[in-house]
Order: structure tokens, then C-alpha cells, then sequence
């Protein structure tokens, strides 16, 4: 058995690459695109290595399109989503989860039912609403809809993990006098922040990329996000600039990898092993 | 693991409260009562010539007409059928719609564009064919856009593959018919190449368009009543594509999965002779052919004749703009016709200005297919299922489904035909 480790080690390890490389290979594809001539693009037998490198597809994207200000649109719109979801949604799966009444199963059926609606059915009867409230054409308005699309999600991933926190520790907190509002910010907050991290990159990450709904509320060229910009190589006939697309794709992609490099350590759970003996 | 204690969580609500203040105010202004007119342009340019000559056009009319300014807006060719159709519904569509003839006269059908019959200007309404207005004309005889640019079906070929086969480029006077197109084709054929692709990944339009070669109508109008006909006529091209493929074996089997541009890294490759594809298909050619590939295009094929159907990129005025006569004062400048001239040539399409076509092939003295091109135009008329509502939905359930089990061999054309005139019984009531 012991024998065999070593090789059980390695072939373990051989896979794990050959699963990296399968997830890497599109952004490495994209990285090496961006790079490429039009000539090279199109070559019967592509290379993953340009062979004259060239940053002219980033000087066209950064050139014929707002890349810069629409990067800092879709910035703004999914930090302010982030936010606001996470703002709401921990104070309302806390009362779901430890708070039983009728009004609870209700209103978790509610948030289950709300997500069989397709956007196309929705999205008419959103734009005339935020219309009669000056919401369209507007990066809040466009942050509203967002936080309502991530809430039922983020609703249902928090509550689960507060109901994986012992009871016992947040009463606890109680015997030692803590209020309700302190049990769930000193108590409760603190050990959730998995959830609440994976939350969080959930409401970024779906903002960061969404694509219809800003299509449909903004029609601003200033107020356009990343996904419209980079939409606009793509031609008629689904016929794409494929470099400058390339080069657009990748400068997108960088901010969501560093947001999620950042907090993905905070992903880890285990704070609450051995909280409560017995 | 830091306590989230209640203060910063009221730093955080306040500096949430605060951004969601300050991107408020990011929302749109009114236009005033009293300043300019203000128009939306949106615009489904693409190309980085053709996105800068539009925005050029702007430009250059907002500065020399202070009391109509233009607010220039791009679109997207894959998402704006949704964009438009929410802008419509929503009552905020743009007041100047890029788009094209057969799908803005779905929005035409439904009240949402603007009847222009009285508003053209009439040297502008001159300088097209009756047989591309015919595109943008209700059967009630309203005019739902300004038509200004085409697109027809050729076919580039390698020039060296060509001249190795001793077989002359033909003119645009003296095209190749389809009996001369597949011969050549089998000549072409030599080792690891083909004789040609045929990318009919979308093989509905393509197949319909060049139908139109042999007359070939696939829809009749009985007694106001709509139905799909597959008689000789209708069966001539796809049988000579299939045949190509199947019998000659001069067109390669895989480039059928195909996109449009998909099999340009082997044409480029040598691996196809020949590329029957779009007019804008020079494009790529200009800007994506390896050094020393020497390319050439070839005029549209002719069976009976050259016709194919005509789908112009137009301009249209939304029905709910309040300044239709403004709108049209901006499109008549932006489609003179050296401005169409310079937005075709920036798009690789043809202009539909006749004086346009003409200024277009002078200033590029015919160079990169600009000859072929322009003349092709010639041949673009209305075809029959351009007029059908229900076209779209038979595209899309019955014709795209049945031409690929065609072409990939797995149904014969007797059991396509009955699988397109069935299904159209069955979608057209």
C-alpha cells in the first residue's frame, strides 16, 4: 500500500494539471490571440505561441472603444451590487433561518419561485417601472436590478450556512447580554464570512459579466459596461474582430481574477470546529 | 478573523449609501424645451473604418447645424433586435434606426417605425433602384426606411490556384454560369485540395438567395394565402450544391459546419480553391491574406440568371420620434453620395446610390473586387420570402434542420422537399 503511494501522489498531481490546463487553456487561447496579427489569427495551423508578437489589437480596442471608462462602469455597478446584496441579504437569511413562522415558508417559496421567471419576460415590465422612476439610463438603476436578480441566490446560499452555526453560541452570547443586532454582527457575521465571501463574488462576478439587462437600460454610450463594449467587435453575421475582441476579453477578465484572487482564501470554512463541545 | 463590528458596518452602509448618491446622478438629463433638437442615432457600424467614417458624419453635421444635433449611439448587429424590440415597448427608442430591411419591417408590421413615402427627399429617392425600395415597401405601400447598403453572394478564388489550372478569371460581363463554376471546381481539385467550401452552417438565406438563379421562388402567394413550393426550379441549387460535395467531390465535406468566414484559414491555406461567400468577404482578404496570397473576386453565378434577393442595410425614423423632418434632414446629408460612397467603402458592402456605386469604383478604380462588387448590384431584387411573416419561424424550425440533414447526406431531396413544404403547411395557417 505504501508502495503504491507515490505513484497514486503523482498520477493524482497529473490529473490536477491536466485539469488546470483544461480550465486555463480558453484564457491562455484568448491571451495568445490578443497578441497575434490578423494574418496570424486566421493561420490552417494556429500556434499557441505568436511568432510576431504584436500589441496592435490592444491599441485598437483600447482606441475604437471606451474600454477604460466602461471597465469603470462595470466597476462601479459590481462593487455597488456586491455590496448591496450582501448589506441586505445577511440580516434577511438570518431571520430565515432562525426565525419560524409562516411568513418565513412563505417567503422562501417566494424567493424559489422568483427564479423560474426567464429574463426575456421579465425585462419589458423592468424597463417601463425604472423608466416611470428615472431609473433607466442610470448605473443605480442598472445596481437595483442586479441586487434584485443576485438576492434570491445569496438568500438561499446564506441561509444555509447560518443554519450550519450552533445555536448554543449565539445563546451563549445572549446570557452574556448581547442584543439580537450585536448576536448577528459580532457573533454570527464574523463566522459566516465564507458565505458571505462566496456571496459577494457571486453578485460580482454575475454583474461583472451581464450583458442584457444593461443593454436594455442603458442607452448612454458614457454609461455602457465592459459586456457592451466588448459586444461591439463582434459584426454582422456573428463575424468578430477576433484580436481586438481578444485583447477587450482579456483586459475584462483581469479585474474579476484579482477580485476573486483576493477574497478566494477568505472561502475556506472550518472557523467553527471545536466551537462547541459535547 | 476581524470582528465586523457595528461601526464598520455603518461605514460600510454610508459609503454604499454614498456610492449609490453619487452614481445616481449618473443617470440621463431631458433634453431642454428650448436648446437644439436633439436626435439618437444608434448605429450597428462595426468595422473600425466604418464606425469612424459614421461618427466622422456626425460630427461634421453637429458642428455645421447647431440646431439638430445628433447624439451617436453603437449598437451591436448580435443583441439589437432585443435592444430595439424593449426601446419600442418601452417608449425610448432611438429616433434614427440602423438596422435591416427584413427584420425592420417586422417592426414596420408593428407600428413602431415611421412611413417615410412623403418625407424622402427626391433626389435621394431617385438615386436607388425601385427594385431595392421594393425591400422596404409595406404591401399598403408605406416606406418603413431609407435603403443604403447591399450584399451579394460572389466567390473569391486563389488567383495562383487558378492560374496553375490554366483557367481564365471571369468578368463581370461575362460571368460563370453554375455548369462552368462546378467544372472548374473539379479542376481545382487536386491532392489535398478542394475545388471549393461551402460553409452552410446557416444554409437557409444562402440557399434561398441563390435560388433565385434559376427562379427558384420556394414560397407562392395564392389567393392571398402563403405557402412553400420545392418544384424543379427550387431544387436546382441545393441539389448542385449536394452533388458537388457527394458526386464530384470537388467541394470539401467539412467546411459545410461552417460559419461564413470559418474556412478562411484554409482557404488561405490552400486547402480550398475557391470561397463562394459575401461581397464583405474582401475584407479579410485585404486585411487577413499572408503575404504574396494573390486572391481575386469573381462575379455572382448565373443559372437562369444572376438575380439573388436584396436585403439592404436602412435607416429608419422610430414612429414615436417628434422630429421626423429633422431626422430625415440628418439622413438625406448622411447618405449623399459621397458620404454612402465612403460608408460602403468602409464596410466592404455595396451602396445602393447609383451615383455612389459609380464615385466608389472611380476612387478605387475597381481595385479589391470594388468592380465586381458594385456591379452585383444590378441583379439584388425582392425575393418572395422576404414578404412572409412567417418566414423567420420556418427558418428556424423546418428549413434550417431539413437543408443540414440534406447536405450532410442523411435525407434525399425528394424527403427534403416534403420536410419544407410540409412544415410550412403546418406554420403557415
Amino acid at each position: 500500500m505504501n508502495r503504491s503511494k507515490p505513484l497514486t501522489r503523482a498520477l493524482q498531481y497529473l490529473a490536477l494539471l491536466g485539469y488546470i490546463a483544461f480550465l486555463a487553456f480558453p484564457l491562455l487561447w484568448m491571451l495568445s490571440t490578443s497578441f497575434k496579427t490578423p494574418q496570424e489569427v486566421v493561420e490552417l495551423h494556429p500556434s499557441l505561441i505568436p511568432r510576431e508578437p504584436t500589441l496592435d489589437n490592444y491599441t485598437s480596442a483600447f482606441e475604437q472603444q471606451h474600454l477604460a471608462r466602461a471597465a469603470w462602469n462595470s466597476l462601479q455597478v459590481s462593487v455597488g451590487s456586491a455590496v448591496l446584496t450582501v448589506v441586505i441579504a445577511l440580516p434577511a437569511a438570518y431571520a430565515l433561518a432562525r426565525v419560524r413562522s409562516r411568513i418565513n415558508t412563505l417567503a422562501t417559496a417566494w424567493i424559489l419561485l422568483s427564479q423560474l421567471f426567464p429574463f426575456i419576460l421579465l425585462v419589458i415590465p423592468l424597463f417601463i417601472i425604472l423608466k416611470g422612476a428615472s431609473l433607466t439610463n442610470s448605473l443605480f438603476g442598472l445596481i437595483l436590478v442586479y441586487v434584485t436578480w443576485s438576492l434570491p441566490f445569496a438568500l438561499w446560499m446564506l441561509q444555509g450556512f447560518v443554519r450550519g452555526i450552533p445555536r448554543e453560541l449565539e445563546e451563549a452570547a445572549a446570557m452574556d447580554g448581547a442584543s439580537r443586532f450585536q448576536t448577528l454582527w459580532r457573533i454570527v457575521a464574523p463566522l459566516l464570512a465564507p458565505g458571505v465571501v462566496a456571496v459577494t463574488l457571486f453578485a460580482f462576478i454575475s454583474s461583472w459579466n451581464e450583458f442584457f439587462f444593461a443593454l436594455v437600460l442603458l442607452k448612454r454610450p458614457e454609461l455602457a459596461t465592459l459586456p457592451l463594449e466588448l459586444a461591439k467587435f463582434v459584426g454582422i453575421e456573428g463575424i468578430a474582430r477576433l484580436g481586438p475582441l481578444a485583447a477587450g476579453s482579456l483586459m475584462a477578465t483581469v479585474p474579476s481574477l484579482i477580485f476573486f484572487a483576493f477574497l478566494q482564501r477568505r472561502l475556506t470554512s472550518g472557523g467553527l470546529a471545536g466551537a462547541v463541545k459535547g | 478573523m476581524k470582528r465586523l463590528t457595528p461601526r464598520k458596518v455603518a461605514a460600510v452602509a454610508l459609503a454604499a449609501t454614498m456610492a449609490v448618491g453619487s452614481l445616481t446622478a449618473c443617470g440621463s438629463g431631458d433634453d431642454s424645451a428650448d436648446g437644439p433638437v436633439k436626435l439618437r442615432f444608434l448605429s450597428l457600424a462595426w468595422q473600425e473604418a466604418s464606425v469612424a467614417a459614421n461618427q466622422k458624419l456626425v460630427n461634421d453635421w453637429n458642428a455645421a447645424h447647431s440646431d439638430i444635433q445628433i447624439e451617436y449611439v453603437q449598437g451591436s448587429w448580435d443583441s439589437v433586435h432585443d435592444q430595439l424590440l424593449t426601446s419600442f415597448e418601452g417608449g425610448d427608442a432611438p429616433d434614427i434606426i440602423h438596422y435591416e430591411a427584413a427584420l425592420s419591417g417586422q417592426f414596420a408590421q408593428m407600428g413602431y417605425l415611421a412611413d417615410l413615402k412623403d418625407i424622402v427627399p427626391a433626389d435621394l429617392k431617385g438615386e436607388i433602384g425601385q427594385n431595392v425600395w421594393d425591400t422596404v415597401t409595406t404591401p399598403d405601400g408605406a416606406v418603413f426606411g431609407v435603403p443604403f447598403l447591399l450584399e451579394s453572394q460572389v466567390v473569391i478564388a486563389n488567383k495562383k490556384l487558378l492560374d496553375e489550372a490554366s483557367i481564365p478569371v471571369p468578368t463581370a460581363d461575362a460571368p460563370w454560369t453554375w455548369d462552368e463554376f462546378a467544372v472548374n471546381a473539379k479542376k481545382l481539385t487536386k491532392g489535398d485540395t478542394f475545388g471549393t467550401a461551402w460553409p452552410l452552417k446557416q444554409p437557409v438565406n444562402r440557399v434561398l438567395n441563390l435560388g433565385l438563379n434559376y427562379d427558384g421562388k420556394y414560397f407562392q402567394n395564392t389567393d392571398g394565402k402563403n405557402s412553400v413550393v420545392f418544384g424543379p426550379a427550387e431544387q436546382e441549387v441545393p441539389r448542385r450544391i449536394h452533388d458537388m460535395v457527394y458526386t464530384d467531390k470537388s467541394a470539401a465535406p467539412d467546411a459545410l459546419g461552417m460559419g461564413g468566414t470559418d474556412p478562411l484559414p484554409g482557404f488561405f491555406g490552400g486547402k480550398y480553391a475557391m470561397l463562394p461567400g459575401s461581397i464583405y468577404l474582401r475584407q479579410q482578404m485585404v486585411e487577413q491574406a499572408p503575404e504574396g496570397f494573390e486572391w481575386v473576386t469573381l462575379p455572382p453565378l448565373k443559372g437562369l440568371s444572376q438575380n439573388q434577393s436584396a436585403n439592404p442595410q436602412t435607416l429608419s425614423i422610430s414612429e414615436a420620434s417628434e422630429h421626423k423632418d429633422e431626422a430625415m434632414q440628418f439622413m438625406a446629408n448622411f447618405l449623399s453620395p459621397a458620404n454612402q460612397a465612403e460608408l460602403a467603402k468602409g464596410d466592404w458592402l455595396i451602396p445602393t446610390g447609383k451615383t455612389a456605386g459609380e464615385q466608389l469604383v472611380a476612387s478605387t478604380e475597381g481595385k479589391d473586387g470594388w468592380d465586381v462588387a458594385v456591379a452585383s448590384a444590378n441583379s439584388l431584387v425582392l425575393a418572395p420570402f422576404q414578404t412572409v411573416p412567417e418566414f423567420s419561424e420556418w427558418k428556424s424550425k423546418i428549413a434550417t434542420p431539413a437543408f443540414q440533414e440534406y447536405f450532410a447526406d442523411t435525407i434525399t431531396l425528394d424527403e427534403l422537399g416534403k420536410r419544407l413544404v410540409d412544415g410550412g403547411a403546418d406554420i403557415i395557417k
